[in-house]
Order: structure tokens, then C-alpha cells, then sequence
């Protein structure tokens, strides 16, 4: 019965993981840089989503709909002032300003709204029990695993099918290229930030529901889990991200519970080394060979 | 191939940046200068109303994080010292005080910084140090403050390493083992927790100087723990696996000797995975209730050692908290009233020196120090009674055991 209740939690905190690694994986795979403010994003929009409920008393849809604007507003903004002026700079030079625009968001955050521990409202309250006293899962786990399916899904087939989507793709090709045949390249990565922002907005949400603190630094520590997912997963693959994400949230539980609650991050990252040695471009990734 | 040997360098760098910006986040970054926060109140020039006579200025340097990570401690304490402050210079005795508080962010670089900046502030004037709040920067002051011999009175910072092998170093608040030992014997006499889990942050020196003392002692007087958990930080979300090694091996009480966030996590999952012990914990559980949204009923039945109780009914502690929540809009916590009585004691401490009228930082350190050790002298304040120093610096004083009914504790 602890195997099930581990597999459970494992799962449960991968979902969150996996969709905060969509984020990370839409952006790198058509903008190509790592945007390393999106765990920040995802702060933002749980303080957005716990004021909307807490204060102005809006109901959890309507939070987590506020909280969407807000962070798509947001990410384009971050995009616009930060990134797009480094369009053609070294991507060591957008790396550098993506983790400046991390800790203005922190600091921001914590002159704003304060550097105390606010408790959030789960968006949904309970769990679902299968075998009384022992085995049950909570909705909230039950609705970031089903948001993440939904996402990806929802994803793979906007990349897939929609012009845009396929714009997206001709951007994450060759950027010069597909500007020549008419896209504007601009406008495409916009969009896809403003993607990205939105659901970190999501993730946010559903974060803070399964986790219930709150604090400027919140989303610091599982956005670089999650980017280890996308990694894991294969960065830059749509399914890749929820495959890394969940298999990263089971890893970190059994290696809690079978190994050491210590050594779980030390266990984590050596599954991701092997991983990356045995295939590269994560488990899901395309692996292009670039001609010199 | 080139080409690709420099993609891996950069994911490799990608890699080590997130790390380091994972690093430094915990560390508490607001990178505002040190900036004097206007302790106007506390400041005002003592004495020139001629009413106090010759009363003697003392200068009080304080330092502690107004921003950063840590700020709600900080702050508190800055904010219960002011109130002493006015108190006592509302008194006109023979001793004023004048309080400078500097910010340290946290951070034991910046700490030394401010103290440095208060050196320079005081000029020649005897100067007293009220601080720092957390314990790594009171570590880098005091080693600091030994060798230039200032007097260091720390409201908050509990490690033993802040007074190890000074004499010039003293504690407020209970220490680490101090605080272990105190739990132990408080649960075996009042016959609580027949099998007692620990969860415990194991990269964190105040929760495992806690939790080494509380099981050592535990086994000293015969409490049986029947199961011991770590986590690696408090931004561990996940505390299921921890709750799930205490409840397979049947705690009726589980010992939390952590900070209220991480905790407030631990009883939400209990109270999902249907687990119900007694769930006690140390002074840093102090300020759960004070969380915005949290959801008091799971706290409901919590126990804490926490030396002071806002919800306390002496004449003291009301004045202070009206005072204190008319000026700030919350309810002071224990940091703020440990900030109270380093004030007091420091105070009451002063007048108690012969000719320190004419005494240099140095001489007054050493005046407060033999004073302080002495045996004789005594603080009644807000967070224990006949409060004493032992030669080690650590406080003398006893613990208090709250429970949480109804939200409000309740003094057992």
C-alpha cells in the first residue's frame, strides 16, 4: 500500500512539474533560449490567483482566468523589453538577462506583496478515496494531472495544425527562412511567450493548490525542476515534457522513500546524467546533427 | 561537431546558472543598501529637555534583515526594541537609549557591513550591538565584535556558535540543544507521546541542533522515538514521504522542530493522508497562525515551545501588543518581544554601572559582560521572568509550552 501512496504522490507531483516543463519546452523549442524567468512567471500568478480569491473573493475559475491575463500580459512584456532587443545577440548574452529579469520578478514581488509566507486556497478542496484510511489521491492531483494531458494535447495539436502552429515550427526551424517565406517572426515568438506565460499562470495555480505556501521565491525552486524535466524529457518535445515531468516526480519520491530523503536531489540529477549520456537529446528529444 | 561541443557547453552553463540562481534565491537577495530605516521615534536625541539631568546616552547599533527573505524577522525585532526604547526614554532614569537599526538582508557579508557603518555612526560614543536576528550573520558579527570589544546582545539568534568562546556575546532566546533538552523533558513530565517521530531539516543548523538535543535527551529519560526523517530545505514541498515513515511506525507524536512554513505544509498533508498525532513543535512554529489564509483549524490541538504569547493577559504583555499593533497593524510575535526585553535588559543593565558616564565602548563591554555573568542580575520581561545569563552567554530562563485552541494559544 506505500508503494501506491508513493507512485501517487510521485505522480501527482510530477503533473505540476511536467506543466511548468511545458512552458519551458515551448519556449525553447521555437524561441530557443532558455527562459529562466518562467518560474517567476508562475509566482506571479499564483500571488494573482491568491488575490483574486482571497481579497476580491472571485471565484477559482475566475482567479486562475485573471491570473492568465495577467501573466500573458506579462510575458509579452518581458519578452518585448528584455529579449527581443537581443534577437541576434549570443544566446549566452539572452541567458544572462533571463535570469536578471528572474530576480527583478523576485525582488518585485517581494516589495509588492512582502517577503512573508502567504497560505493559498486550493482551487479545489478534498480527495478521492480508494481504499478508506489508506489509499486516496486529492482532486487537486487529480486536476493537474488532467490540465497537463489536456495542455499537451492542446499543444501538439495547435504545433501541429494551426497556421500559427505551423509558423511556430517554421521559426524553431530556421528563423531567416522563415521570414523570407512571410512570417513574421516577431509576432510568432510573442505569441509564443504569451503561451508559455499562460500557462505558467496555470501552473501557478495548480502549484500552490497541491503545495499551499506562498512566497516570492516560490516558483524559483520548482522552475528549475521542471526545466530538468524538459531536459529529462527531451527540450523542445511537447510530450517529452509531461513523459519528464511525471517520471521526474516518481524518481524524486522513490529515491525519497526507498533511498534517502537527503540524497533524493543527489539521485534525481545522477538519472538525469545517465539519461543524457545514453541519449542525448533527452528521452523524447530529436537529436539533429548540425553540419559544420 | 564544433558546433556541437559548444551547445553541451552552454547547456552545461545553462545548467550550473539555474543552480546558482536556485542557491542564491534561499539566501535572501533584496540587494537594497543598507539602507538606516527612519527609527525616528526610537532616535530622538535623548536628554535635552534637561528633565533626566545628567542622564548618560548609550547607542544601540541593531542590526537584522528589514529586507530579504527573512524581513518578518527582522523587522519584529527592530519593532519591539523601538517600543522599549520609547518606553525607556520615556522614563527619564539615568540611562538613555538611542537605536540605530541597520539592515543585513540576512546575509552575514552585509551584516558585518552594517556593522561596520554603525561603528561609524556611534563615533566615539559608547556603542552597545542589539543583534543580529538570524543566526549566520550573528556569527560574522560576533567574531567581529569580540576582537574590537563591543558588547553583542542577540535577540534571536539561537546556535551555540554565536556565543562559543566569547566573552563579550549573549542570547535572548534559548539555543539550540537548550531548546532539544527543554522539549524532552516537557513531553516525559507531562507524560506525552508514548512512540514520538522526528522531522527534522538536516541542512538546517537550527532544526538539527534541536532535534540531535531533543533525541539525546529523549533516550536520557526514557521517551521512545520510533522514527527519525529529514528533508534537505525548507522549499521541500513534498513532506508525504517523511509523514508516511512516522505514521508506519505508529508515532503518536510527531516533533517538528522546524520553521512555521515548512510545517504548515506537514499538517495540511497529515490532515490529507488521515494522520492525526500530536504534532509539537519549537519557537520557529511561532507565526503560523499569523499566515495570510492559512487555515487555522490545522493547527487546531498544536503544541509549541514559543517564549511569548501575544494572547498573554499581563499588564505588560497588553500594553505592549496594543502599542505594538497600533503602530504596525499586526500582532507582535516572539521575535519582536525578545527585541522588548534586549532592551530592558541592556537598560537595566546600564544603570546598574557605577561611573559609566565616563566609559569607552570597551571598558562598558567589559562592565556589561562581568555584570551579565556575574549571577546577580536579573530581567523580568516579556518572555520569562528572572531571566539570568550563564557564563556561556546563553539565557537562563523557563520555557513556555502553548497549545493552539479556538486559533489563539493557550499557556499550558
Amino acid at each position: 500500500m506505500s508503494f501506491l501512496n508513493n507512485v501517487i504522490t510521485g505522480v501527482s507531483l510530477g503533473s505540476i512539474y511536467a506543466i511548468i516543463a511545458l512552458g519551458y519546452t515551448m519556449v525553447y523549442g521555437i524561441a530557443k533560449m532558455l527562459n529562466f524567468a518562467h518560474g517567476d512567471v508562475i509566482m506571479v500568478g499564483a500571488y494573482v490567483c491568491f488575490f483574486a480569491m482571497g481579497s476580491f473573493n472571485l471565484p477559482p475559475v475566475a482567479g486562475v482566468l485573471l491570473a492568465v491575463a495577467v501573466c500573458t500580459v506579462l510575458g509579452i512584456t518581458i519578452e518585448r523589453l528584455a529579449y527581443k532587443p537581443l534577437r541576434s545577440a549570443p544566446s549566452l548574452a539572452v541567458l544572462i538577462t533571463a535570469i536578471g529579469v528572474s530576480y527583478l520578478l523576485q525582488n518585485s514581488a517581494q516589495l509588492l506583496w512582502g517577503a512573508d509566507t502567504k497560505t493559498f486556497r486550493p482551487l479545489v478542496e478534498g480527495s478521492l478515496v480508494l481504499v478508506p484510511g489508506q489509499l486516496s489521491i486529492s482532486y487537486v492531483a487529480v486536476l493537474s494531472i488532467v490540465c497537463c494531458v489536456v495542455v499537451m494535447i492542446a499543444l501538439t495539436l495547435f504545433t501541429g495544425q494551426t497556421k500559427m502552429g505551423k509558423a511556430m515550427r517554421a521559426c524553431s526551424e530556421d528563423k531567416a527562412a522563415a521570414q523570407l517565406m512571410g512570417i513574421d517572426v516577431n509576432a510568432t515568438i510573442s505569441m509564443t511567450f504569451a503561451i508559455g506565460s499562460a500557462l505558467a499562470a496555470v501552473a501557478g495555480a495548480l502549484m500552490c493548490s497541491a503545495y499551499p505556501v506562498l512566497s516570492p521565491t516560490t516558483g524559483s525552486m520548482p522552475g528549475i525542476r521542471a526545466f530538468t524535466a524538459a531536459v529529462f524529457g527531451g527540450i523542445g518535445s511537447i510530450p517529452g515534457a509531461l513523459l519528464g515531468g511525471i517520471l521526474l516526480g516518481v524518481i524524486e519520491t522513490f529515491a525519497k522513500a526507498y533511498i534517502s530523503t537527503d540524497l533524493s536531489d543527489a539521485v534525481v540529477f545522477a538519472v538525469l546524467i545517465i539519461v543524457l549520456l545514453v541519449r542525448p537529446a533527452g528521452l523524447m528529444g530529436k537529436y539533429v546533427p548540425e553540419k559544420v | 561537431m564544433k558546433k556541437k561541443n559548444l551547445a553541451a557547453l552552454l547547456m552545461a552553463g545553462a545548467m550550473s546558472f539555474s543552480l546558482l540562481a536556485g542557491c542564491s534565491s534561499g539566501g535572501g537577495e533584496a540587494s537594497t543598501p543598507p539602507a538606516s530605516q527612519p527609527g525616528a521615534q526610537a532616535s530622538q536625541p535623548a536628554g535635552n529637555d534637561g528633565n533626566g539631568g545628567e542622564a548618560v546616552t548609550i547607542k544601540v547599533g541593531g542590526i537584522g534583515p528589514t529586507t530579504g527573505n527573512n524581513a518578518q524577522y527582522g523587522t519584529a525585532t527592530q519593532w519591539g526594541a523601538e517600543i522599549a526604547v520609547d518606553e525607556i526614554n520615556a522614563k527619564n532614569g539615568p540611562i538613555k537609549l538611542e537605536l540605530q537599526y541597520e539592515d543585513d538582508t540576512g546575509v552575514a557579508d552585509t551584516a558585518v557591513a552594517a556593522y561596520n557603518s554603525l561603528k561609524d555612526w556611534a563615533k566615539d560614543a559608547p556603542l552597545v550591538i542589539y543583534g543580529c536576528t538570524t543566526t549566520q550573520p550573528c556569527v560574522a558579527v560576533a567574531s567581529e565584535t569580540f576582537a574590537d570589544r563591543y558588547f553583542q546582545l542577540t535577540p534571536s539568534a539561537s546556535s551555540p556558535d554565536v556565543t562559543n568562546g566569547k566573552d563579550n556575546v549573549f542570547q535572548m532566546c534559548f539555543t539550540d540543544p537548550g531548546q532539544g533538552n527543554a522539549a524532552a523533558e516537557y513531553l516525559k513530565s507531562a507524560g506525552l507521546g508514548t512512540k514520538i517521530g522526528v522531522i527534522y531539516n538536516n541542512g538546517d543548523p537550527y532544526s538539527t541542533g534541536i532535534a540531535e538535543a531533543f533525541i539525546a535527551k529523549a533516550k536520557e529519560v526514557g521517551l521512545e522515538v520510533v522514527a527519525t526523517s529529514t528533508y534537505p530545505e525548507d522549499t521541500t514541498t513534498d513532506y508525504t514521504v517523511q509523514l508516511n515513515a512516522c505514521k508506519d511506525a505508529g508515532a503518536d507524536l510527531v516533533f517538528l522542530p522546524i520553521y512555521y512554513t515548512p510545517a504548515s505544509l506537514i499538517l495540511a498533508q497529515a490532515k490529507q493522508m488521515d494522520y492525526a498525532p500530536i504534532f509539537f513543535g519549537g519557537d520557529g512554529m511561532d507565526g503560523m497562525l499569523d499566515m495570510k489564509g492559512f487555515d487555522k483549524s490545522l493547527a487546531e490541538g498544536l503544541l509549541l515551545m514559543t517564549p511569548f504569547n501575544a494572547a498573554g493577559t499581563d499588564e505588560r504583555t497588553k500594553t505592549f501588543v496594543e502599542t505594538y499593533q497600533a503602530a504596525h497593524e499586526i500582532l507582535p510575535n516572539q521575535f519582536a518581544a525578545d527585541g522588548y526585553d534586549c532592551m530592558y535588559a541592556i537598560y537595566e543593565a546600564c544603570c546598574q554601572i557605577d561611573g559609566i558616564a565616563d566609559m569607552d565602548s570597551a571598558q562598558l563591554c567589559d562592565a556589561l559582560s562581568a555584570l551579565f555573568t556575574g549571577g546577580q542580575f536579573s530581567v523580568d520581561g516579556l518572555t520569562g521572568s528572572g531571566m539570568k545569563w550563564l557564563t556561556t552567554g546563553e539565557v537562563s530562563k523557563a520555557p513556555v509550552v502553548v497549545k493552539v485552541e479556538g486559533g489563539v494559544y493557550v499557556t499550558q
